[in-house]
């Protein structure tokens, strides 16, 4: 088995085929869209491959150490041209050809006019533990 | 085997065992343990004194737990010195409890965290998969928290005001996991108010089987939010209602107003309204002038403006809203909510598609998009589809 990372982003990626942004959907392919995706998590998890999904506010900073006794250093809120990660699901399956063919069902969430989206995710093979047998 | 009626006897099962003295945290382990051993061997085997065979059980747990500790000669000092086990006084010493897990010197998650396992007899695999962090993470929490209480004295009196707030928090929190963490705050506000007698515990009591009473009607089947006004009244619980709503009356009748009470009041106004259209708008916002004389709070005063815009109009609610700062939560959709009633629906739908980007959950967020969506999707506003930020 091997853990991936899904990652949805609100800015960054490359233009998705259907783009039309969500407030000008109609309702009901607003809720269309979000059955989908909940269908998807529960899918996978009767599947055994569901590890953990969440969703990002837009809204962040960037933050550093700015030295011994000082208050950390704040930058933002993200400036536009940010690439910025709307929310992530982990996934843990069997091959990455099986990591890719769940991304590709998840990009096909339908948006405007009930289409696919065709957006655009990020795949991730997350780094593993070293195994116990090495020869 | 009853699992509420075991998770009922925790907090006297506890104060027992600290009155009898063992320190608090030492006890709280011993209790959970025995907790445990009565899930596993009740079922074939049922006392006949509950009670009794808890304390009994959590007593040898501390005893073996502490004789196994290097504090064992002095602990052995004090078992020699332990009283009878005679019935105890349950409800002082329950009270007790629940000042000592809401102390002041917990942080709020703490707080929340050592009620639900020490009075509510939670164990903490299920008070983590409630707050969705890892176990070992609440199990921190939760022993860091019982440090912190243990050099309080346990027979200090303590503030109703801080349990309040934790059950609120618990009450607020909704539910995942396998625990249901607004009927447990139930539980817990409940037998709060059966150990002391006080107008705003009766208050907060009210206050949830209000708000619990409409939770059947509040979400749709695809699990997104159904707002008051579009909820289907029938489902909601009238069995809950009218306790809530006795509860609250008898609370009002002393005549010693606080928060929880005046919310309570909104909260039955807005459950004794047959129909949407048909709830005494104006009394809702006497009772938020209440509030606002009683907590001074912005999310209060919004919540005002809300209902003045019922009350009155959109455009005096527009106004009062106009008096807030704009950075406040929500502020944005209830701006939103009030130009569509006013009738100016661009405005209306930018501002939806503003507050879906400031939402803090997803639920309230899809809510918002939907809306922007409803009335982007008019036949005259499709003109503008396509403009605006990108996808």
């Amino acid at each position: 088995m091997a853990k991936y990372l899904l990652l949805k982003h609100y800015r960054g990626a490359p233009t998705p085929v259907n783009c039309v942004p969500m407030d000008k959907w109609t309702p009901e392919e607003v809720s269309a869209h979000i059955q989908y995706m909940r269908d998807f998590a529960d899918r996978l998890e009767k599947t055994g491959e569901f590890v953990d999904g969440q969703a990002l506010a837009p809204e962040g900073q960037w933050v550093r150490y700015d030295g011994e006794g000082r208050p950390p250093v704040t930058d933002g809120p993200f400036a536009e041209t940010k690439d910025l990660i709307a929310g992530w699901m982990v996934i843990d399956v069997d091959s990455h050809e099986r990591a890719v063919e769940l991304a590709g069902e998840l990009s096909a969430a339908p948006g405007a006019g009930g289409e696919p989206i065709h957006e655009w995710l990020e795949l991730r093979p997350f780094l593993t533990e070293p195994p116990t047998i090495t020869e | 085997m009853d699992e509420a009626l075991l998770r009922s006897l925790t907090p006297s099962v506890l104060a027992i065992l600290v009155r009898r003295g063992a320190d608090f945290a030492a006890a709280e382990d011993a209790v959970q343990d025995a907790l445990v051993e009565a899930v596993r061997g009740w079922p074939a085997d049922p006392p006949r004194d509950p009670k009794g065979w808890l304390v009994t059980v959590a007593w040898r747990r501390f005893l073996d737990a502490t004789r196994a500790d290097a504090a064992r000669r002095r602990r052995e000092d004090l078992v020699e010195e332990e009283p009878a086990a005679g019935p105890a006084t349950g409800v002082d010493d329950t009270l007790r409890l629940y000042f000592l897990c809401a102390h002041p010197s917990l942080t709020a998650s703490s707080a929340v965290a050592l009620t639900l396992r020490a009075v509510g007899g939670l164990t903490t695999r299920q008070i983590a998969r409630a707050y969705l962090v890892p176990e070992a993470t609440m199990a921190q929490r939760i022993s860091r928290a019982k440090r912190t209480v243990s050099t309080v004295r346990f027979d200090q009196p303590g503030d109703v005001a801080t349990v309040l707030r934790v059950l609120y928090l618990v009450f607020n929190e909704g539910y995942s996991g396998d625990v249901d963490l607004a009927a447990e705050a139930i539980r817990l506000t409940r037998q709060l108010a059966a150990a002391i007698d006080h107008p705003e515990v009766a208050g907060l009591l009210s206050l949830m089987l209000l708000h619990h009473a409409r939770r059947a009607s509040r979400t749709g089947p695809d699990g997104s939010l159904v707002p008051l006004a579009e909820q289907d009244r029938t489902r909601w619980d009238t069995e809950a209602i009218a306790e809530g709503v006795e509860i609250l009356q008898a609370a009002l009748a002393r005549d010693r107003l606080g928060e929880f009470q005046a919310q309570a009041a909104v909260a039955a106004l807005h459950a004794d309204a047959p129909r949407a259209e048909e709830t005494d708008w104006v009394q809702i916002v006497e009772w938020y002038d209440e509030l606002v004389l009683l907590t001074d709070s912005p999310v209060v005063r919004l919540n005002r403006a809300v209902a003045v815009g019922e009350a009155d109009g959109p455009r005096a609610g527009l106004a009062a809203l106009a008096a807030l700062d704009d950075s406040l939560p929500r502020h944005t959709a209830v701006a939103a909510y009030l130009h569509e009633r006013d009738g100016d629906l661009v405005v209306a739908a930018r501002l939806y598609a503003e507050a879906a980007h400031k939402a803090s959950n997803l639920a309230e967020r899809d809510h918002l998009t939907r809306q922007a969506a409803r009335l982007n999707s008019r036949p005259d506003a499709r003109l503008d589809a396509g403009k605006g930020p990108a996808c």
